[in-house]
């Protein structure tokens, strides 16, 4: 109880598990942006 | 009233579906099923003539893994009444109100058109083509028409399992050959033996939903005759890519040993007892550990320097 008590706005589980999606989803993008390049100068270069 | 409802005003009003975590969303993907797909991909790739930039045939294994993963979660959304029922299905996330269903189906739907476009554009269009129908053909053809309507709901959608090492040749290849075939026979042939031997000692969960598996409509007794029969007709097609050179003698034995011994846990499965689940569960075991042997003998058995003795002279199978 104490523990959660100290919780402020943004500890909650709902927001912890909605940061770790945000981040997870920022990830994938990255991802994304890395593999399009380097598809794209393998694919330019022959 | 708790501390998250003093702190966190309208937190206690959200759905529970809003609670999934970024795990929750990957056992949507279906984890344990992908392995072996990755697995079977990657060996079709390695025993594909040909060549392929190591980065591209990076993006193929990962568009070949991630719209494996994107099918399951359309299959997991598809399913959700019957998972709930089911002991083996209960805790996934759908059932058990992590994630909501519509964003299941939007996970999955997003996921299968990211890994063919990208399968298509990155590596060829043949193996997205594959890749496309390979999804459909186990959302559409066996999750939504084949399971529920027909025993042999695994037999005809089992094909949706055997695309991976297909895919991976037409990855390396650009099409589609008689050798990719063959990969996909075993596969397909392994299937039934390997679902029906898990359905034997989940008869009654599969009863309780109306789900028509074979133990459940023509009993123990007459499922337990077809896996010995499927694992006999496996035995000269895991022996086969050796005759195609594909592969080596090595392969060639051990894949001989291998089937006799999937014959031998079927034969016992046959004369086990009804109530008697213990054979069944070993070769539900065995039949993954047989699959996943195979493959890495493939893969072993093309790998640099060790291709030292075909049955027939290598490249014949080219």
């Amino acid at each position: 109880m104490a523990k959660q008590e100290r919780r402020g706005v943004g500890d909650s589980d709902v927001h912890r598990a909605k940061r770790g999606k945000n981040w997870a989803v920022l990830a994938v993008l990255v991802a994304f942006i890395v593999i399009v390049y380097f598809v794209s100068i393998i694919r330019m270069s022959g | 009233m708790t501390d998250t409802s003093i702190f966190v005003p309208g937190a206690t009003t959200q759905p529970a579906a809003a609670q999934g975590e970024v795990r929750d969303y990957f056992a949507l993907l279906k984890p344990r099923v992908m392995t072996l797909v990755v697995f079977s991909g990657f060996a079709g790739m390695i025993v594909a003539p040909g060549e392929l930039h190591p980065f591209l045939a990076c993006v193929a294994m990962l568009c070949l893994t991630v719209g494996a993963g994107a099918s399951g979660a359309i299959n997991m959304w598809y399913d959700r009444d019957i998972d709930a029922e089911m002991a083996r299905t209960c805790a996934r996330p759908i059932p058990r109100g992590r994630v909501a269903p519509s964003e299941a189906l939007g996970f999955g739907v997003v996921l299968s058109i990211f890994s063919v476009m990208l399968m298509g554009l990155a590596v060829n269009w043949a193996a997205a083509t594959l890749l496309a129908f390979a999804i459909f053909f186990y959302v559409g053809i066996y999750t939504m028409w084949l399971k529920r309507r027909t025993p042999q709901n695994i037999v005809i959608g089992g094909a949706a399992g055997a695309f991976p090492p297909m895919i991976g040749w037409a990855a390396m290849t650009g099409g589609v050959s008689l050798e990719s075939i063959l990969l996909f026979l075993l596969i397909f042939l392994w299937t039934p033996p390997h679902f029906w031997a898990l359905a034997l000692y989940s008869c009654k969960d599969y009863a309780r939903v109306g789900v028509p598996m074979l133990p459940v409509v023509a009993g123990a007794r007459a499922t337990k005759r077809q896996m010995l029969i499927y694992t006999l007709l496996l035995l000269p097609v895991a022996v086969a890519p050796s005759l195609l050179g594909l592969t080596g003698v090595v392969y060639a034995a051990v894949s001989v040993v291998l089937g006799l011994l999937f014959v031998l846990c079927a034969w016992k499965v046959l004369k086990a007892p009804d109530g008697d689940d213990r054979p069944a569960k070993r070769m539900f075991g065995y039949s993954i550990l047989y699959l996943f042997l195979l493959f890495a003998l493939m893969i072993v058995d093309r790998s640099p320097g060790l291709i030292t003795v075909g049955l027939v002279p290598l490249g014949a199978g080219g």
